[in-house]
């Protein structure tokens, strides 16, 4: 009996430092959120009061909010199919017997290991309008006039996304490339030997064969198009008119730039419920597909 | 087609001198084999003796380095596997986990667009051929070993390809499967015709099942022939002491030079089941120590020098360190030339003949 509570408490004294840091950083923050989601704002001498769903109502007819989750939706969209085929079309070649395949999966997973302020700002330059890389390369080879790719509302979210299919697919090539090597090569050869060519093999075999690391890339994908912020900050700043704002970077600029903490913290639970929401959508979307050995 | 396209199904294997190179290792050396049309051959030799290659590149799974390979008379050296016209059974077996077992047979049907009705209809003959009907909607991880090899078979079989190729497939089965299975394969063979490459290192298997062995070492040929040619004619000593438990005694010949001079240069054979002991034998040992096995006895013996194992019927009252002396029948003496390591059936029957007179 002793020992039993003695095991008890050793237990619980392992678990102590992990779950207080989980607790203080992650748990009490997002109970402290939905609290404060029904708060009003304090300023001054002006406690916080309870306020009911009148933050929600203020959200569902502010039509910033609604610009930018379309703009967040049509960012994921943009960003994860291709990124996603990009990786597997990178991983597919690079775990082909080719010379120099050492240096070419550095040269891909480059873009992950550099910091995205340091990427955004590169791409700052290639982006300037003028004498920029892109600008440069589309009037020599096409005569297109200057374009101002970041300062147009038409263009702004899609370099943005440019910017981000570039960082990631990388990163996920990693994955797919471990999926790829996971695949017993007699498979490939006993395909080969039915007479199926590499299309074929490509789609019967491979793809559904790696669908637990597809399943588990877009999910991280969806998380990181809410998450990844940063290069907005150096790129184009939310602008012109929000139309390269993000939900985070709405609500970053609600909460610390006009310091509407209450109406900040119901974004916040909203963006969070859109995350769970999507994420449990994935796992039932895929679970008929996914094949786990 | 050749002439020898006797049988409806199969289609005839030639390899001309072929090579595989690994760097600076020889996997494949120079191989000419000739596998008849419909017929059982089975690569037997120790691991990594070139067998494994040497069914690949009939695959497509290699390129071959050297030499042609020709397939019911046409060269596919440089065609890749799925213009083979053949199937395969992986040691692994190879099956799709994703897929189930009726999807896992017709891979290869879907791939090439069989219609439908053809498909299902074939489906269902090898399914009750091979006892699967039952398990036609599980996945391949849901299945026994001898049910995964029994859908690996399907795989092979479904297309009616002229040449079926397989690699190790018993070897991942228990002992008691494994004997069910070489009969099935066997019989599967032999009523459906097609031309069979059979790769193991299993001298059981290879004499059970083959119409012909082709036995390899270091990546050449040793010697091809049917199964009881190589049990009683063996070409070289390596040949003589792969097959056959416990392996032929290959003694030097000087242990008899004096029943004929001539045999001193070279190197005898001599199976253990084929001495016996004689009081006037010609072969006089020591016994170095006993292995009762219930039918019958192995007795290990030392004499000048060499070792050799004697397997003797039922039960004998022999202890360790007695001198014994042995015989054998003139026939059973094999005869392997000192230099060139060869069969020399001449030297053979003239001391043969010096033993009987």
């Amino acid at each position: 009996m002793l020992i039993r509570s003695r095991e008890w408490v050793h237990a619980w004294l392992l678990l102590l430092p992990a779950l207080f840091f989980l607790f203080a950083f992650t748990h009490v923050p997002a109970v402290m959120t939905l609290w404060n989601s029904f708060y009003s704002t304090p300023r001054g001498r002006r406690p916080a009061r309870f306020i009911g769903i009148e933050n929600y109502e203020r959200m569902i007819g502010d039509p910033v909010f609604w610009k930018v989750l379309g703009n967040n939706l049509w960012f994921a969209l943009g960003t994860i199919p291709t990124s996603i085929a990009i990786a597997i079309a990178m991983a597919l070649w690079v775990n082909d017997r080719l010379a120099g395949r050492g240096f070419v999966r550095m040269a891909y997973f480059t873009p992950t290991v550099l910091p995205l302020i340091a990427v955004a700002n590169i791409w700052l330059f290639f982006y300037t309008p003028g004498f920029g890389l892109i600008d440069q390369a589309a009037s020599t080879l096409f005569g297109w006039p200057q374009t101002n790719w970041l300062g147009d509302p038409a263009t702004a979210l899609n370099a943005v996304i440019v910017v981000t299919v570039w960082k990631e697919a990388g990163f996920f090539m990693i994955f797919y490339l471990a999926a790829l090597q996971a695949i017993p090569p007699s498979l490939v050869e006993a395909a080969k030997i039915e007479g199926a060519g590499r299309w074929t093999i490509f789609w019967r075999i491979t793809f559904p064969l790696m669908m637990p690391t597809t399943l588990f890339v877009s999910i991280n994908a969806v998380i990181n198009s809410f998450r990844l912020v940063d290069h907005i900050f150096i790129l184009t700043n939310g602008g012109p008119d929000n139309a390269s704002s993000l939900l985070l970077f709405y609500i970053y600029e609600t909460a610390f730039k006009y310091w509407e903490t209450g109406y900040g913290a119901t974004l916040t639970v909203a963006m969070l419920a859109i995350l769970c929401a999507l994420a449990i959508g994935q796992f039932f979307f895929f679970d008929r597909r996914v094949h786990y050995k | 087609m050749t002439a020898t396209d006797t049988r409806p199904g199969g289609q005839e294997i030639l390899l001309e001198t072929v090579s595989k190179v690994w760097g600076a290792h020889k996997a494949v050396d120079d191989l000419s084999i000739r596998v008849p049309a419909g017929t059982f051959t089975v690569l037997l030799g120790p691991s990594g003796c070139g067998k494994s290659t040497t069914l690949r590149m009939i695959a497509g799974l290699e390129s071959a380095d050297a030499g042609r390979i020709l397939i019911g008379g046409r060269d596919v050296t440089h065609l890749p596997a799925a213009e083979r016209n053949l199937a395969m059974v992986f040691q692994s077996y190879a099956l799709f986990p994703h897929l189930d077992v009726a999807e896992n047979i017709v891979f290869g049907l879907k791939v090439r667009r069989m219609a439908r009705d053809e498909r299902e209809a074939r489906l269902k003959r090898v399914a009750e051929l091979l006892g699967l009907s039952a398990l036609l909607d599980r996945k391949p991880s849901q299945l026994s070993g001898g049910q995964q090899q029994r859908v690996a078979l399907g795989r092979a079989i479904i297309a009616e390809r002229p040449v079926c190729l397989m690699d190790e497939p018993l070897s991942n089965l228990d002992a008691k499967l494994r004997h069910e299975m070489r009969v099935e394969i066997r019989a599967l063979q032999k009523k459906l015709g097609f031309t069979m490459v059979y790769v193991t290192h299993d001298q059981v298997e290879a004499i059970t099942m083959a119409d012909q062995v082709v036995l390899l070492n270091g990546g050449r040929l040793e010697q091809a022939s049917d199964p009881r040619a190589l049990y009683q004619r063996p070409e070289t000593p390596f040949a003589a002491r792969f097959i056959g438990v416990p392996p032929m005694n290959v003694l030097p010949g000087a242990l008899l030079a004096h029943v004929d001079a001539d045999l001193a240069a070279h190197k005898v054979g001599l199976r253990p089941e084929a001495l016996t002991l004689a009081a006037a034998g010609p072969l006089a040992a020591r016994v170095t120590s006993l292995e009762y096995l219930g039918a019958d006895m192995l007795i290990d013996c030392a004499a000048n020098g060499a070792t050799f194992t004697v397997r003797l019927p039922g039960d004998h009252d022999i202890a360790t360190g007695t001198e014994i002396r042995l015989g054998f029948a003139p026939q059973d003496l094999h005869v392997f030339d000192g230099t060139a390591g060869h069969r020399r059936d001449d030297l053979a029957m003239a001391a043969g003949a010096r033993l009987a007179g």
